[in-house]
């Protein structure tokens, strides 16, 4: 059986009485703007936490700032609300030193790809066993208003009268180019999926980057609302199955993905797919072109988007090299040091003796 | 063969100069080692460019490494050489102007080659001109002799031949001043076991080199310094910046803590992560991180984990850093900050030393924001100012920054060895259990309730049931920790934090004041602690009554300071900086000290200073 995340994490006994949703809900007030849709994630992953069957005190969730970093708060776990970006680098440090943690990581589109991208990308690059849930509402909200390096070229905000100019990332692909092991995307208002989403990323050893889009009521409602929107949703959002085809559309309009020369796919109907090459997706494909294809279907228009888990691979993580060094290195010497040892590392190789 | 006198000296300074890729470190190193082995009290300070491989040939190339050694106690690596060894004139051009006149210049005259003094404006040979005539110059070919004595090895180039030269000059010096080269050889068998044509080549360079010496009629007699007396112990030689990572390891052992270091590299600060990721079967875990920022988070969130958390880096790190100790201040978790202070502001001067952070590191972050701060004054100090460091963060819970500089990194001087059961206990209690109970009387942890007595608060680490908590770098309500925007509550929790830095215990600063009746004291910080004491010391043997002492602790202050400045008609702080400690001490205890400084990346000079005190007797005499 392959090491999941939780591996190293104790787990409640199974004769204990089980966990509910108010175990993990801290006596803190939250206070997120009315209709946000941090609270519906809050809700999800407090009434998810508890089915993992994980001890509440081995929990850490590691936040930067923004509104999303206000998460720890409302938890009933261990938590750190840090500073401004610096939340993968600090829960690496955590998670490195600590195998018996499951840490999570709370983070936004301006927290995690502009002021952090930096810890983002090495954190998926060495994929340390984190969980790091991106919640992108394509805006700056604590700020009150200004564009995010997700948010829509031409954007109008408080900062960018004429529109912006900004080109956006996209946070899929960024995650894949940075060899990220774990990518997925989920919609905030989708409860099941997001929770399919938050238990494979958990269980999944090394980085989990889960995207979840999130709407700001205040400074850009509405941002995903094609996605929402029960008439458009099924011909836009492309449910990721491994192992699937991937198709698009409702049942009596399906569409499907067909491979083309030199491009990411095309979607034509069902029936005239004929001989052409369906694209199925294989989340567990060594090689991360496929699923970085998919993340290129994606747009700022919306047209189609990927959702579910576009990559999933095993690979081995840094926080269990470092420690296996560590414990190699402790082992071979014959067990911890005692005092004898640390005598010798004073002493050196090259000592001389006066009187 | 000629018979050779020995005369005995009782001190020596040597400085070896070459091109940046003669080898000069490795040299200056080795000659330490093999006099150390000898029981020599000694000092060091290797000066190198910032260029890994400067233009070769120029002076910005030019690479040094100078080693003072005595029968007595050595407190500087000395202010003038005795002997210059000058593998090309570039670096005989960048030193002559320290060698006093009748000091001795062993000079590779293969190398004074008319494009090579043309390099560096010399019109013609300084060995030939008689412009070195005030010097005792041995003018040897060490490279074509080298290249010669290594004519047997076949299988060399001559490029690798002329490598070796360097050992041919570590062979001279070891003969005229009788240093024994086992050592040596033993460390090169090490180095170039895997490669023996290239270790028979360097051992029979540095053998011809010794041979030369005793046979050539340049050089009419060796050199004998004796031991000096030490104190009965078992000695090493150190650097500090080896001192200051043992004194790491060592601390979170005695504090039966896992040590977690997350640095980037900088120079000149990369040694202290080099020496700890080779301290694996210590438990030392080191995390090379993206950037300093990720080095500080990373060391922060250990120790929230429960390890010892520390940072290394140099100044334009601390910068970087600023705003993750800020958040520590607020977290009021343990972390060690290692500042190896170099030439600044900006890259600055990379290789060189400076003590211009303090005031970085005492103000440089948003809001009030205490930071204790200590820094170690010489080489081997490094090693008790890191277990001190590491007291201040666990006891307190505080960040802590421990500053050192590139003189002390590089420099190396005897450090007897402690034993480890005399190493303070530094056992650190976590907390368990429920500290408080609610209005239900029901138990309950409070995050933010403090020790009455050192004011810090629990150290809760995750893992540990009920004692579930969120901290963060918002305001905290005192006791509870929960997020207060409450103006007093602000208002506390800044004098608290503050309280709790100002409360640090800290013994009292030490006057070394042997006549008892000095008019002048001389207060110094860091690494101004060998010429201060050298100079000191030049004073009184001229019949001058000076005090002297030195800070440790920067922040806090120790408690009897202000008493001490006021015992004093005249307070002389001499700083590489202009006047940082200066401004504190005025500051705080409106006593106007005098300033004395000077940035030249150097340390300050045992005359220097020994003139700045003179001039200030003369003013109260």
């Amino acid at each position: 059986m392959p090491v999941t995340g939780l591996q190293h994490v104790p787990h409640l006994p199974d004769d204990a009485p089980g966990q509910s949703k108010r175990d993990f809900t801290s006596d803190q007030e939250v206070r997120w703007c009315p209709g946000c849709g941090d609270y519906v994630i809050l809700a999800a992953v407090q009434s998810f936490l508890p089915e993992l069957g994980l001890r509440r005190e081995n929990i850490v969730f590691v936040s930067g700032i923004g509104c999303s970093s206000r998460f720890p708060y409302y938890l009933d776990t261990y938590g750190m609300h840090s500073i401004h970006g610096r939340a993968p680098a600090i829960a690496t440090g955590l998670a490195t030193s600590r195998p018996d943690l499951s840490v999570w990581v709370v983070t936004g589109d301006g927290d995690a790809l502009s002021i952090g991208g930096n810890h983002l990308i090495h954190a998926l690059r060495r994929n340390v066993n984190l969980t790091i849930l991106l919640f992108n509402n394509q805006i700056y909200g604590l700020t009150k208003g200004q564009y995010s390096p997700t948010s829509r070229t031409g954007s109008v905000t408080k900062s960018s009268p004429l529109g912006s100019v900004d080109a956006p990332f996209n946070p899929v692909s960024l995650a894949l180019g940075a060899e990220a092991t774990f990518v997925a995307r989920a919609m905030e208002s989708d409860r099941a999926e997001l929770k399919e989403v938050l238990r494979a990323a958990a269980e999944h050893r090394g980085a989990a980057l889960v995207e979840i889009y999130q709407n700001c009521p205040i400074f850009n409602d509405g941002a995903f609302e094609v996605l929402k929107d029960r008439t458009q949703q099924a011909a836009r959002i492309v449910r990721l199955r491994s192992g699937e085809p991937v198709t698009v559309g409702p049942e009596d309009d399906r569409r499907v993905l067909v491979r083309v020369a030199g491009g990411h796919g095309e979607f034509v109907p069902e029936a005239e797919v004929g001989a052409r090459e369906v694209v199925v997706h294989d989340a567990a494909a060594p090689d991360p072109s496929a699923a970085f294809a998919l993340s290129r279907l994606d747009s700022p228009e919306m047209t189609h988007v990927p959702m579910g888990v576009f990559r999933q691979v095993s690979r081995p993580t840094y926080d269990d090299l470092v420690r296996a060094q560590v414990e190699g290195a402790v082992d071979a010497a014959g067990g911890p040091a005692t005092d004898a040892d640390l005598g010798e590392l004073l002493r050196g190789r090259d000592t001389w003796t006066v009187g | 063969m000629t018979s050779k006198t020995v005369q005995t000296l009782d001190r020596v300074v040597i400085r070896f100069a070459g091109d940046s890729g003669d080898g000069m470190q490795l040299t200056g190193d080795r000659f330490t080692s093999e006099t150390a082995a000898l029981g020599n009290d000694l000092s060091t300070l290797p000066n190198f460019p910032a260029e890994i491989r400067a233009p070769q040939g120029t002076l910005p190339g030019v690479s040094s490494f100078q080693l003072h050694f005595a029968d007595h106690d050595v407190l500087t690596p000395g202010d003038a050489p005795d002997v210059l060894v000058a593998m090309n004139p570039a670096a005989l051009k960048a030193n002559l102007a320290d060698l006093p006149r009748g000091a001795t210049i062993v000079a590779n005259t293969d190398e004074f080659t008319t494009r090579n003094l043309a390099k560096v404006g010399y019109e013609t040979s300084p060995l030939e001109d008689g412009s070195l005539e005030s010097w005792h110059v041995h003018a040897v070919a060490l490279t074509s002799i080298t290249v010669e004595a290594l004519a047997p090895f076949e299988g060399l180039t001559r490029k690798e031949k002329e490598r070796a030269k360097n050992m041919f000059a570590l062979g001279l010096l070891s003969w005229m001043y009788t240093r024994p080269t086992t050592g040596t050889e033993d460390f090169l068998a090490k180095k170039f076991g895997g490669r023996p044509e290239i270790l028979e080549a360097n051992l029979a360079a540095l053998r011809a080199g010794w041979n030369y010496g005793e046979t050539t009629e340049d050089f009419a007699s060796s050199f004998v310094v004796q031991a000096a007396p030490m104190a009965p112990g078992r000695y090493r030689n150190v650097t500090g910046n080896t001192a200051l990572a043992l004194g790491l390891a060592a601390a979170a052992h005695r504090a039966g803590r896992p040590l977690v270091l997350g640095s980037y590299p900088i120079t000149p600060a990369s040694d202290v992560l080099h020496a700890l990721s080779g301290m694996k079967r210590h438990g030392v875990t080191t995390i090379q991180a993206e950037d300093e920022i990720a080095g500080v988070g990373i060391a922060l969130g250990a120790s929230y984990g429960g390890a010892i958390g520390v940072t290394s880096t140099s100044g334009p790190g601390i910068a970087l850093k600023s705003e993750t100790i800020g958040l520590a201040v607020s977290l009021e978790l343990p972390l060690v900050v290692v500042d190896i202070q170099r030439g600044g502001p900006s890259t600055g001067l990379p290789t060189k030393t400076e003590q211009a952070d303090l005031l970085q590191v005492m103000y440089g972050r948003n809001g009030e924001s205490p930071v204790p701060v200590l820094a170690a004054q010489t080489p081997a100090d490094c090693f008790d100012a890191a277990l001190d460091a590491v007291r201040i963060a666990t006891t307190y819970r505080t960040p802590v920054v421990l500053l050192s500089d590139g003189y002390l990194a590089n420099g190396s001087e005897p450090w007897a060895v402690p034993e480890v059961d005399e190493l303070p206990d530094l056992a650190v209690e976590l907390a368990s259990a429920p500290n408080a109970v609610d209005d239900a009387g029901e138990p309950v942890f409070r995050p933010y309730l403090r020790d009455p007595e050192t004011l810090a608060r629990p150290w809760a680490v995750p893992g540990t049931p009920g004692l579930e908590h969120r901290i963060g770098g918002i305001e905290k309500a005192d006791v509870t920790g929960d997020i207060s925007y409450d103006p007093d509550n602000h208002d506390t929790m800044v004098r608290l934090r503050q309280a709790k830095v100002d409360g640090i215990a800290v013994p009292d600063l030490e006057v070394d004041d042997p006549s008892g009746d000095a008019k002048v004291l001389v207060l110094g910080w860091g690494s101004t602690y060998g010429p201060v004491a050298a100079a000191t010391r030049v004073l009184r043997n001229a019949g001058h009554a000076v005090a002297r002492a030195h800070l440790r602790h920067l922040n806090p202050f120790p408690a009897n300071l202000d008493d001490v400045l006021r015992r004093y008609e005249r307070v002389l702080v001499p700083e590489m900086n202009t006047g940082q400690l200066a401004l504190l001490l005025r500051g705080t205890y409106l006593v106007d000290v005098r300033s004395h400084t000077a940035v030249r990346g150097l340390p300050f000079t045992t005359v220097e200073l020994a003139d700045v005190v003179s001039t200030i007797l003369e003013e109260v005499s």
